[in-house]
């Protein structure tokens, strides 16, 4: 497993004993002030939301950890909340004071269930010295967390699908506004927070929001943490900072040969070779952290046939463009890869795609056509005319 | 045998709906629970639930179908699921599932006759930098090659008996 310097260079609990001696206002002020974004991939400002949240008038809110980590190609949530779990639930409690909320909930994907008898453990101590509980290191009314399994839906890992599923129900994301910082779980305001980002807090309370701009770049701040797989040599988790080239992480990786790399998992967008030059940031090519290297023996049809079965299986069925423009575009791949489509057909696949971008309810629907379309544009020549079969399958 | 399967059953849900409280938030964790001891939920075991919570069973049947880990349909008592998303795939995972279903004798989506295994598909269990990777129940197993495959299912094979001596005292108490 690969070393993640900065968090385990991060004694814990620091960064929650300078939040106690704060307000809530200034601490909104420090997360903001550090720019930190949203990590699992939606990029939107913690601070923002947090200070959403604390102005929003309700006598009960939550933090939402959300670790429901499905999205293909990630797994550093896992090794977070395996190596620095006290830093996440800290980044919880940090949350708490900010907003005012008593209760939190982490979000824990049913893939994960082995971790959790170590999370409880962690929690077990940090309630006997006084970190969680009625009243934390003096301060009332205290914060307790607790954990509640996911049971394997994708969706879930969408902020409002995951609170259907908290409240008993199919995790159908919701129509938003409004949005869970005003109307969350039981309708109360609520922080949903991806795992990485909840550490990062609890770090820049440690460390200052200074430190945190230090690395990154000017609109996407500090270091993020990355889940590598794939045809490279070293696959595993990594650190770099914010605003780093495809080129360069690749060197890191062992992966340069690459014919095209994965950014953001199935959801995200296909770079090929040409475009090795761009950076990973919001402003740029934004991510949640994965990345897939693909080398040049891969069939990029292969590829985007295994993404679209993905969407596919784990569409939430509630929005046409998305429960059906996901099986029309995996029939499409199909028919590519047996040499039986036309120009015509594929560009109304393409079509197709741009619509249910725009038509279709949740992130899942309006992101799932992007490796297709991708693929569809940069890797063009490859796809007509192959070969039929003799048989069709 | 002193009390029925469904007396046993509805005993045991009762017991869950007093553990987590009576409302629509303690669906998942419920369902969870049965389908953990029970390895499936099954018309009766809705309705019951639906029941005790206060809510139409067609409520349950719609949460049960939609999460992958609850489902109405039996399991066996070893659950293998084999990642298929791409980088298990890029990394080997149509031979390790062609070889756990030439030793199991099933396809993919089936349970063993004796209802020891069964095997489904994952999506993305979080493990891509080690693929092909599989859970077995809540384990998870990385680097499987179809040899190794013999190996994680002797492994299973070999804990039936302690299962057994288990279930014999549930029926005893
Ligand atoms: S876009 Fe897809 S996953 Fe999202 S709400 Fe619509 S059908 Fe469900
Ligand atoms: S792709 Fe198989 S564990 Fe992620």
């Amino acid at each position: 497993m690969s070393q993640i310097p900065t968090f385990s260079h991060m004694p814990p609990d620091i960064g929650l004993q300078r939040a106690l001696g704060r307000t809530p206002a200034e601490i909104v002020q420090e997360i903001t002030a550090s720019g930190l974004k949203g990590r699992g991939g939606a990029g939107f400002s913690t601070g923002t939301k947090w200070a959403l949240a604390a102005e929003a008038p309700s006598d009960q809110k939550f933090i939402l950890c959300n670790a429901d980590e499905g999205e293909p190609g990630t797994f550093k949530d896992r090794v977070i909340l395996q190596e620095h779990a006290d830093l996440v639930f800290e980044g919880m409690t940090i949350a708490a004071l900010a907003v005012g909320a008593k209760e939190g909930i982490l979000f824990l994907r049913g893939e994960y269930t082995y971790l959790r008898a170590h999370l409880e453990a962690v929690l077990q101590q940090r309630r006997s010295r006084h970190l969680l509980g009625e009243d934390i290191l003096g301060f009332q009314p205290g914060f307790d967390i607790r954990i509640f399994m996911g049971a394997g839906a994708y969706i879930c890992g969408e902020e409002t699908g995951l609170i259907e599923c908290l409240e008993g129900f199919r995790g159908e994301p919701r129509n938003r506004p409004p949005y869970p910082v005003h109307q969350g779980f039981l309708d109360r305001p609520s922080v949903v927070n991806n795992v990485e980002t909840l550490a990062w807090a609890a770090c820049i309370l440690q460390k200052g929001a200074a430190w945190f701009r230090k690395v990154g770049t000017e609109m996407s701040t500090g270091i993020k943490i990355f889940s590598i797989s794939g045809d490279c040599e070293r696959p595993g988790v990594f650190e770099f900072p914010m605003g780093i080239t495809v080129k360069e992480l690749l060197r890191n990786v062992g992966g340069e040969n690459a014919r095209a790399v994965q950014i953001g998992g199935a959801s995200g967008q296909c770079i090929p070779a040409s475009q090795f030059d761009r950076a990973i940031a919001f402003e740029d090519i934004p991510t949640g952290g994965s990345v897939i290297v693909f080398g040049p023996q891969r069939d990029m049809l292969d590829v985007i046939e295994n993404f679209l079965g993905f969407f596919a299986d784990e569409s939430c069925g509630q929005c046409t463009p998305c429960r059906l423009g996901n099986r029309k575009l995996l029939e499409g791949v199909k028919m590519l890869k047996a040499g039986t489509c036309s120009m015509a057909y594929l560009n109304e696949l393409c079509a197709l795609g741009e619509t249910m971008m725009i038509a279709s309810k949740c992130g899942l629907g309006q992101s799932s056509p992007c490796a297709f379309l991708s693929v569809v544009r940069n890797f063009r020549e490859e796809l007509m005319g192959r070969a039929h079969p003799l048989v069709h399958a | 045998m002193l009390m029925t399967e469904r007396e046993f059953l509805a005993a045991e849900i009762q017991n869950l709906v007093d553990k987590y409280g009576r409302q629509r938030t303690s669906l998942v964790p419920i369902l969870q629970e049965v389908k953990r001891k029970y390895h499936k939920i099954d018309s009766y075991a809705m309705q019951v639930t639906a029941d005790l919570l206060g809510i139409h069973p067609v409520e349950v049947n719609s949460v049960v179908s939609f999460y992958a880990f609850l489902g109405d349909r039996p399991q066996g008592r070893y659950v293998i699921r084999l990642c298929r998303t791409i980088s298990c795939d890029m990394a080997g995972k149509a031979r390790v599932m062609r070889q756990l279903e030439n030793d199991l004798g099933i396809f993919f989506g089936q349970t063993t006759p004796d209802g020891k295994f069964t095997l489904e598909w994952a999506n993305c269990i979080g493990m891509c930098d080690q693929g092909p990777a599989l859970l077995v129940n809540e384990r998870v197993f990385t680097r499987v090659t179809p040899e190794s495959v013999h190996a994680i299912l002797e492994e299973c094979r070999r804990a039936f008996g302690q299962h057994a001596t288990e279930r014999k005292e549930v029926h005893l108490a």
